[in-house]
């Protein structure tokens, strides 16, 4: 029997290890678990969640139970040679436990539906528009009431509706915040609509989860809810479109307008009007590079404007082969964006 | 005459031998031998999609690992779910199909036995070109779904995904070619009195099986063959264009195949189980009727809930409401098949085999695969839980904790039956609790890191998001896995070397095949059996311990299973021709990955030539 006890053993660790995940809830160690919501829908999922998990939990423990307390109590003992009772079955018992999966089912629809609903929800009419369109493998998000468009990083004001239209260039992608809502399919030629409500300020981080190809695990993105004036104090950055302070800068700004930068990027108040790569506005404001694949820094940065592909392999900007000074102005210029 | 086994010893009957030697294998049309092919052929596969496991497994053990790429990394996981699917768990139930169907139906053969040889040929071509293209031509990257467009020529434009779709195409002929011969053995070739009611479980699961496949590959097949004019001729049904178009489109006909598919994986399991439980119970199965009609209920229910699959797609709250509720409905066949296991084990007297370990433990990791299963039918949570490690943990349970355990569980039980040998016990308990501890340690913590938002289908990840502990448990569970797998190998080889022969009934079974010797002889029955209960075998050797259902039928003795032998034993005789046309749609098949005329040709003049052989051949 100790081989049965080991089995035990083992159903017992996988059932510790969700209680822990669910335990853990709320520390900074797991910055994307489901469990620890700062937006409604994530909120309601929640709520909708933790009672089904309970419920699993409960049928669980029944069911191995029996199990397992079968197999020890109903074991083959030595001289114990007689054959047991031929039972073919039992109608009661059949009824009774069709009866009672079909009651918890009927519960479980009840809860999920009334969530689904509630999901549901027209966007508030105050709600910022957002429409965000997948690439491989980056986000653009364009705020059409405010004229604003930036790529892979978003704010959002806490507390007041978001309101999404999901569209995509190439392939299926999928919108996920974990800790603010479920996620929402990106599928080219059709247009979704999500809405949410963030809840929490802070920063949270968020990933593609349809399979978009060769850099999908590095298509990431980050979203900074704020409040109100912080959202507004964004905006106004946004639209600055500050000129280079330094020399260095100016020379970076240059590179930008003649090597190559301007055939896919776009900056606002400039000439650099690309339509293909992310935009660049502001772009001393991101925290991240490479859609939140590494720090912006200026080391990070000149690594990625040398060399692109050595940063994130599958990326479709070149190398435009510029030199450590042309780099390091480039870097000036671009950090200077805010 | 009467008597309890299929052993008969009749002076002057002539009983037909096998046809010998390696060509007797290539050609031949016996329901056992195409059982054995099906059996190494997909345990070969399924090493290779374990491989690709282990590697992917080996890459994700820590963050910012190097050990393949990204396109490495995708062509794995496409091979992996691809290989495990069609070449390992597929074939691996139709190696039980063939084997056991006419054994537990009181046949001599299949009732299409050439037929039955071109499924295996078919399915050794789809296999191989798969593989072989795969790993020499272009590996497909898309996904064992091939969501367009990426799996379009625009976003994958190497031949990978076309390899893909012929090879599948190819293995969807030979699923369709078996689950007709399957149908028609089981309604017209059962012996006398095996009525619907007294079916053995496995046969019935495997029926309900068989329609599955006829009602959904045809679907998959049109879906495949849409894409590939996208691919080849340019056509635009699943991408977007001026022209229409629509990338959903793919997704509702991939899953109207796809979850019909889960359950062709795991309801042939669920019959193996539903055999061998009682046999260890030593009683009856708990409600057979309510197994079997559970059984219809979860096949036909299974039509109805493929957009679960597609939640997030964005088709609205109206639709993903009707299809929640679908989804849940599943659970209530499937909780009433679970409690009737259970049931079974109550008042018992449980002898502790190998097989039955892996049969109860199908019977424990599928409720926890089937309780995830419900979370997922609720769609707030699926929006959460969809694409992440969490549906990888939750299917993993129902395929590997459900159907391989299943299939584990066979293997052992009817390995005897099959090779007349005897698979060793105290070894397989060892092997057993490998296979046990390593799954767990796989895919338990695979739920913990999906719920803290590990996406699936990323070939690395970063630091920092509380995913390292589960990863790493993971990666060591799946090593555990492997060498639990590798000592199931060493068993069996100890087992073929061995001279210990296995007696025709090793476990005291029920059902027919254990009235005959072991290894079945090539005629599998002497005589055809007459039946008079769904435990036609039990109730010759315990008369006075029969199950007391049927009314009446208590008081008196039950028929001779065996009373009459047959004078003449006539066995279908050997082809050419399933081989040949085998050969001729591989000739094709390539030809027309490569778009190379000639092998067209060729291929196709095989197969033209092989059916008018095949036609004019007598049987």
């Amino acid at each position: 029997m100790r081989i049965q006890a080991d089995s035990v053993r083992a159903k017992l660790k996988g059932v510790l290890a969700i209680a822990l995940a669910v335990s853990i809830a709320g520390c900074g160690d797991v910055p994307q678990t489901i469990m620890d919501p700062a937006g409604d829908n994530a909120r309601t999922t929640l709520d909708l969640f933790v009672p089904i998990l309970w419920l699993s939990f409960a049928i669980f423990i029944g069911v191995e139970g029996f199990i397992v307390y079968s197999m020890i109590r109903f074991r083959y003992r030595k001289g114990n040679d007689g054959i047991p009772v031929q039972t073919h079955g039992n109608t009661k018992l059949e009824l009774l436990w069709t009866a009672i999966p079909a009651v918890i089912v009927v519960i479980l629809a009840v809860m999920t539906f009334r969530v689904i609903a509630v999901q549901a929800a027209e966007p508030a009419p105050d709600a910022v528009q957002v429409e965000v369109v997948g690439n491989q493998w980056w986000w653009e998000f364009y705020y059409p009431e405010l004229g604003i468009t930036t790529a892979n990083e978003l704010y959002l004001p806490v507390g007041r509706d978001a309101a999404f239209t999901l569209k995509s260039n190439d392939v299926i992608h999928s919108f996920w915040f974990p800790r603010i809502s479920g996620k929402m399919d990106m599928v080219p030629g059709r247009t979704n609509k999500m809405r949410f409500r963030p809840e929490k300020t802070g920063e949270y981080d968020g990933q593609c989860t349809e399979f978009c190809g060769f850099a999908h695990a590095e298509m990431q993105m980050r979203l900074f809810v704020v409040e109100q004036e912080g959202f507004d104090a964004w905006v106004a950055r946004q639209k600055a479109s500050p000129s280079p302070s330094t020399q260095i800068a100016t020379r970076g700004g240059e590179l930008v307008r003649t090597r190559g930068c301007a055939a896919c990027h776009a900056i606002a108040g400039t000439d650099v009007q690309g339509q293909i790569g992310p935009e660049l506005t502001a772009f001393g404001l991101r925290t991240t590079i490479g859609a939140g694949l590494v720090e912006n820094t200026d080391e990070n940065l000149a690594a990625w404007i040398r060399n692109p592909e050595a940063v994130k392999p599958g990326v479709k900007m070149p190398a435009l082969g510029l030199n450590d000074e042309e780099i390091a102005a480039v870097v000036s210029y671009l950090k200077e964006l805010k | 005459m009467a008597t309890t086994t299929g052993e008969l010893h009749i002076e002057g009957l002539h009983l037909p031998k096998e046809p010998p030697g390696f060509k007797g294998w290539l050609l031949t049309v016996d329901h056992k031998r195409i059982a054995k092919l099906y059996l190494f052929t997909s345990m070969l596969f399924f090493a290779l999609g374990g491989i690709a496991a282990l590697i992917m497994r080996t890459q994700l053990a820590v963050p910012d690992a190097e050990v393949v790429d990204g396109q490495a990394y995708n062509e794995l996981f496409t091979m992996h779910g691809t290989i495990m699917i069609f070449l390992g768990v597929m074939p691996l139930n139709a190696a039980f199909f063939n084997y056991l169907i006419p054994l537990q139906i009181g046949a001599r053969d299949v009732a299409y036995p050439r037929l039955n040889a071109l499924s295996y040929w078919l399915f050794l071509s789809g296999g191989l070109m798969l593989i072989g293209l795969g790993l020499f031509v272009a590996a497909p990257d898309a996904g064992w779904f091939n969501y367009p467009p990426l799996s379009e020529a625009k976003y994958s434009p190497h031949l990978g995904v076309v390899v893909w779709l012929i090879s599948l195409g190819t293995l969807g002929v030979a699923s369709l070619a078996a689950a007709v011969n399957f149908v028609v053995t089981i309604l017209n070739m059962r012996a006398p009195g095996m009525s619907f009611a007294r079916l053995p479980l496995f046969t019935w699961m495997s029926l309900i099986t068989q329609f599955l496949l006829l009602f959904s590959m045809p679907p998959l097949t049109v879906a495949f063959i849409l894409l590939l004019f996208d691919r080849v001729a340019g056509t635009s049904f699943f991408q977007p264009s001026e022209i229409g178009g629509d990338p959903v489109l793919w997704q509702h006909m991939f899953w109207f195949f796809g979850h019909p598919e889960v359950y062709i994986l795991i309801l042939p399991p669920m019959g193996m189980i539903s055999d061998i439980i009682p046999t260890f119970a030593r009683k009856p199965i708990f409600g057979y009727t309510a197994i079997v009609f559970s059984g219809i209920t979860i096949g036909f229910l299974g039509f109805t809930v493929w957009v679960h699959h597609m939640f997030a797609v964005g088709l609205g709250p109206i639709t993903n409401t009707v299809f929640a509720a679908s989804t849940m409905l599943i659970a209530i066949p499937t909780g009433v098949k679970v409690l009737n296991w259970s049931a079974t084990l109550w008042n018992a007297s449980i002898r502790m085999t190998t097989p039955m370990l892996y049969a109860v433990s199908f019977v424990a990791l599928f409720t926890v695969g089937g309780l995830s299963g419900m979370m997922h039918a609720s769609v707030p949570v699926d929006h959460q839980h969809t694409d992440t490690y969490f549906i990888v943990a939750h299917f993993h349970y129902v395929l590997f904790g459900g159907s391989m355990m299943g299939i584990l569980a066979a293997i052992y039980f009817w390995w005897p039956k099959m090779f007349g040998k005897v698979l060793d016990d105290s070894l397989g308990k060892v092997q057993w609790a490998l296979t046990f501890l390593g799954f767990n340690l796989t895919f338990g913590p695979m739920h913990v890191i999906g719920n803290d938002g590990m996406p699936r289908r990323v070939y690395t990840w970063a630091g920092g998001n509380g995913w390292e502990w589960g990863n790493l448990l993971a990666t060591a569970g799946s090593y555990l896995t492997a060498l639990a797998l590798a000592l199931f190998v060493v068993i069996m080889i100890k087992s073929m070397m061995s001279k210990e022969e296995a007696p025709g009934d090793p476990w005291d079974g029920a059902t027919l095949e254990w009235s005959i010797p072991s290894p079945t002889p090539f005629y599998n029955f002497a005589a055809i059996p007459t039946v008079s209960s769904e435990r036609p075998f039990w109730d010759a050797k315990y008369p006075s311990h029969r199950a007391t259902h049927e009314p009446g039928n208590e008081e008196t003795a039950p028929p001779a299973l065996y009373d009459k032998a047959d004078e003449h034993i006539h066995m279908p005789p050997v082809s050419y021709w399933p081989l040949v046309f085998g050969v001729g749609f591989t000739l094709f098949g390539v030809g027309f990955v490569f778009m190379f005329v000639p092998a067209i040709i060729l291929g196709t003049l095989m197969m033209l030539g092989s059916l008018y052989g095949w036609s004019l051949e007598p049987s």
